[in-house]
């Protein structure tokens, strides 16, 4: 079997669009998905709100609000407010998700969070806008790269990085219909849509999008498309055949997935758009310690701040574009043969 | 005797005012045997409190000890969760679980945690300690029952010195722009924080100016009078499309003669001897109560 039947065979039981084809793939910010699935979340259940922290149009709430304006609340400027508000109205009998950028809810409210929603197993629903280097000009102090890493330390909390925004559209549904407290975290720019409305999405549970046995590529967010990107690449330049797996549950995270990722390809390469310091790879690498040491390569911001400029540019700046991800693959796969 | 308000007449009789002073009589020892079991915890705010518990659990609010998740009940939070161990001592007192629970408090395994845990107590409503934030979920509680039509009410108890946190006023601004009437809240105002007086470590006054500016309705009262207190409580419950302030003027210590006005007190627990003379004391202002002196 060739290695593109292979690729394919994996893709098409995903229903991927065929990402390959530039042509083929369309571009949406993921937060345009999460403000779909907040008013089809609002139409099936009426318990569901949204409160939003004067961020109403740039973190797609503004949708819900000309929807659903009896269950829309605006508190203004107060991501503390927002989070503890929330815990109120969750232990009223709500559903609320709060909007705000991720630097700053969960950035500034951390301790709410803690306290309110998981010490107390309060049913809120953050969603955590403009996360990344991504957000590109606004700078450091609006891209939360942190995020992840204060979030999945959190007992009882689900934290999820969907890839596109047709999948942050599900997650969004299925965390409205799941009790718990919750961080959903999406971005700003438009970014490559790779799967469709057939992908199956299901909390918790980790997806193969590519299949291959030299090295595995374990990616969450609007990295994913770059971490498939470099798996074609690597396949034709160099014979490497790389499993991308999108992992867009950091916490409960899909511990077989990863565990099964790491027996089969022997090496593994995490990618995603946060400090590699208690990221996503750190928890995988957690995980792999324990339960199948295998050489691990991540790709991340290494312990800087963002700055100003071209989400493109910035991506490649600090080390996350797809050749950074082959090098790494490269790497991975030479340890583990040495 | 009966007392009016306003022309009202009120269910609290002289009868039922004695019955309620030896209740708070009952929750202070409550809360001093607590706190020489445990051994640390939060002494003058606890002690302080014990009135407007009594009066909250025995005369203001709708709730049922044998139902505590019922749907209707009145909410009460307490923001200050460092002083626990008067709720703890109240709940006990008024059925929520046996006395004899108090003295694991602070204590492994215990319901009884050192700052309260809705998780492990239901009635408790919140989980607090970290302060300034009950009053933000109260809005969030308040606005929830609008939303729903619901009657039931919020109450909110603070400490005075929580009002150095930035989270408490972004909720007095959101409960006045949401008009929320069935809100409540009681300020301890013993003048009293860790590092002294509050007007020298950070001042509060003039506070009722602050929440007037905040679009809220100001009572004013004496904190360790029962019957002043329900009065005053009464009076707020008419207001309507605006939340209510009770600036509770208590004495930090109440009851216990020799903690009294003492700030060290604040976070401190009695040791043996001390709680001996504590509960003596108490017992004898129990005589005094039934005396009718």
């Amino acid at each position: 079997m060739s290695s593109t039947d292979v690729m394919d065979a994996a893709a098409r039981a995903m229903h991927l669009v065929d990402y390959r084809n530039t042509a083929e793939v369309k571009q949406l910010p993921t937060r345009n998905g999460f403000g779909e699935g907040l008013i089809e979340a609002g139409n099936r259940n009426k318990n569901v709100l949204a409160i939003c922290a004067d961020l109403a149009e740039s973190t797609r709430m503004e949708g819900f609000k000309k929807a659903h304006p009896a269950q829309y609340l605006e508190i203004g400027v107060a991501e503390q407010m927002l989070v503890a508000m929330a815990g109120g109205l969750a232990a009223a009998g709500k559903i609320p998700w709060i909007a705000s950028y991720a630097m700053f809810n969960p950035g500034r409210s951390w301790e709410q969070v803690r306290t309110i929603m998981a010490l107390n197993e309060t049913n809120v629903k953050i969603a955590g806008a403009h996360a990344g280097v991504s957000v590109g000009p606004d700078g450091a102090t609006h891209q939360a790269i942190e995020d992840i890493a204060i979030m999945r330390v959190i007992p009882h909390m689900f934290v999820v990085v969907p890839c596109d925004s047709v999948q942050t559209k599900k997650a969004t549904l299925a965390l409205s219909e799941t009790f718990g407290p919750t961080y959903l975290r999406f971005a700003r720019e438009k970014s490559p849509i790779v799967t469709t409305e057939e992908t199956p999405f299901e909390i918790g549970k980790a997806q193969t999008f590519r299949e291959g046995s030299d090295v595995a590529i374990v990616a969450c967010g609007i990295l994913v498309y770059n971490a498939l990107i470099a798996a074609d690449e690597l396949a034709r330049e160099d014979g490497i055949e790389c499993r991308v797996v999108n992992n867009h549950t950091i916490k409960p995270m899909d511990e077989p997935a990863i565990v099964d990722a790491a027996k089969h390809c022997s090496a593994v390469v995490t990618v995603e758009e946060h400090q590699v310091h208690g990221g996503m790879g750190s928890r995988v690498s957690e995980i792999l310690a324990e339960r199948q040491p295998v050489p691990i390569e991540f790709i991340g911001v290494r312990d800087q701040f963002g700055q100003s400029g071209d989400p493109v540019e910035l991506i490649e700046y600090y080390g996350m574009g797809t050749a950074a991800i082959k090098e790494a693959a490269r790497r991975a796969y030479a340890r583990k043969r040495s | 005797m009966l007392w009016y308000n306003r022309g009202r007449m009120q269910s609290v009789t002289a009868e039922r005012l004695k019955e309620l002073k030896l209740k708070a009589n009952d929750v202070r020892q409550g809360i001093i045997r607590s706190l020489l079991s445990a051994g640390s915890g939060h002494s003058a705010g606890s002690l302080d409190m014990a009135d407007i518990f009594t009066a909250l659990y025995g005369a203001v609010m709708n709730h049922d000890p044998k139902r505590p998740e019922w749907e209707d009940r009145d909410r009460l939070l307490l923001s200050c969760g460092h002083i626990a161990p008067v709720r703890y001592s109240a709940m006990a007192n008024f059925g929520y679980f046996p006395v004899e629970e108090l003295l694991t408090l602070r204590k492994f395994g215990s319901r009884l945690q050192g700052h309260p845990e809705r998780v492990k107590l239901p009635a408790l409503e919140t989980t607090s300690g970290p302060l300034g934030e009950g009053l933000a979920q109260g809005v969030g509680m308040a606005v929830g029952a609008k939303l729903d039509k619901k009657n039931w009410r919020v109450f909110v108890v603070t400490s005075d010195a929580e009002h150095q946190c930035g989270l408490h006023w972004e909720a007095m601004m959101t409960a006045g722009k949401f008009k929320l009437d069935n809100l409540t809240c009681i300020i301890d105002r013993n003048f009293i924080q860790i590092d002294g007086s509050t007007e020298d470590v950070m001042p509060l006054e003039p506070l009722a100016d602050k929440y007037r500016a905040f679009n809220w309705e100001v009572f004013e009262c004496d904190g360790n009078d029962i019957e002043a207190f329900i009065d005053t409580v009464e009076r707020a419950k008419r207001v309507e499309g605006k939340p209510q302030i009770i600036i509770a003027n208590t004495v930090p210590g109440k009851g216990v003669s020799y903690m009294e006005g003492d700030y060290t007190w604040h976070g401190k627990p009695p040791n043996k001897a001390q709680a001996d003379e504590a509960l003596a004391e108490l017992e004898s202002q129990r005589e005094r109560i039934l005396a009718n002196v």
